[in-house]
């Protein structure tokens, strides 16, 4: 099942969690532009789909894998309803400059 | 070792291409950066067997939801260069949060591998059969054990595609080109629109 030789789960673990990091950083980094910021939650969904998948394989029980689906599909819903927010929001105020958004006053 | 190899390719073309998806300063660039990511992240996963996993993960991130990206980023007329001010000012706090949840992470998979944290065991019921392909045990799984959480998936998706589409929509005043009055619409019939004429050979039809 495992089928690589000397790699083991930790290493996929130090992938993922580098990666989830970097997705974070991301956030932090481009706190105006919500596209990005999109991309990068994608990447941390990446990360957590990356570590399921790699617990799932190397422990042989394929709910991680179905799990990591469930991920995937929220992860598509997520960018959808996402994006669909930041068109109107686009075509309301003429900019998708997220950091100064306070209308609310949340 | 040859495994090995890829192993180490696809993990360091996943992490690099992260890396150019936050720092790219055109988020064009940034989506295409994403699309090596997650072809790469379908490379690790092929290496450990979920090769079903793996597909998904390129037919759904990669000809949905990149291409999705595609297109809003090129929909707005956006200058993304005046987005990037204040992007220097942030990278010391990012960089301490970072920093920090980095060494969280690695504590914590150190804990773990120091034999610190009890796992559960799996208990057999999900295993993948000897001589079972990733797919059918998978398949065998999703319609089996789990057919609830994959209705609700399904679920998900329509309510988010139903979301998409409301917050969209843009219905066109009365009379403008463009405006669509469903019911009008629902209420046309067949012999409203259509007229059954059976004319000689050699003549026109006159409507």
């Amino acid at each position: 099942m495992t089928g690589v030789t000397g790699i083991g789960v930790e290493h996929y673990i130090v992938v993922s969690a580098i990666l989830f990091v970097l997705g974070v950083l991301g956030i932090f980094l481009n706190r105006k532009n919500v596209i990005v910021i999109l991309m990068a939650i994608e990447l941390i969904l990446l990360a957590v789909n990356i570590n399921l998948v790699a617990f799932s394989s190397f422990m042989g029980d394929l709910t991680g894998q179905i799990f990591a689906m469930l991920v995937l599909t929220v992860a598509a819903a997520e960018a959808a309803i996402g994006l669909a927010i930041l068109m109107i929001y686009f075509r309301a105020n003429g900019t998708i400059a997220v950091d100064d958004v306070n209308r609310m006053k949340g | 070792m040859i495994q090995t190899l890829a192993f180490y390719l696809f993990a360091s073309m996943v992490i690099a291409s992260a890396v150019m998806v936050i720092m790219a300063r055109n988020p064009v660039h940034s989506v295409l950066w994403l699309i090596l990511a997650f072809f790469n992240a379908a490379g690790l996963m092929v290496l450990v067997g979920a090769e079903f996993i793996a597909m998904l993960l390129v037919i759904v991130y990669v000809g949905a939801v990149a291409v999705l990206f595609l297109f809003v980023v090129m929909m707005l007329n956006i200058d993304f260069a005046e987005m990037r001010a204040g992007f220097i000012n942030h990278v010391p706090l990012g960089l301490l949060v970072a920093l920090i949840l980095l060494v969280e992470l690695i504590m914590g998979v150190g804990a773990w591998s120091a034999g610190g944290i009890a796992m559960g065991t799996p208990d057999g019921t999900a295993a993948q059969g000897i001589g079972q392909s990733n797919i059918e045990a998978v398949g065998a799984l999703l319609y089996g054990k789990y057919v609830f959480l994959f209705e609700m998936a399904g679920i998900i998706l329509l309510v988010a595609m139903i979301g998409a589409i409301v917050l969209t929509h843009r219905q066109r005043p009365e009379g403008a080109r463009g405006h669509q009055d469903i019911g009008k619409q629902i209420r046309r019939r067949p012999e409203d629109a259509t007229v059954l004429k059976n004319p000689d050979v050699g003549e026109g039809v006159e409507l």
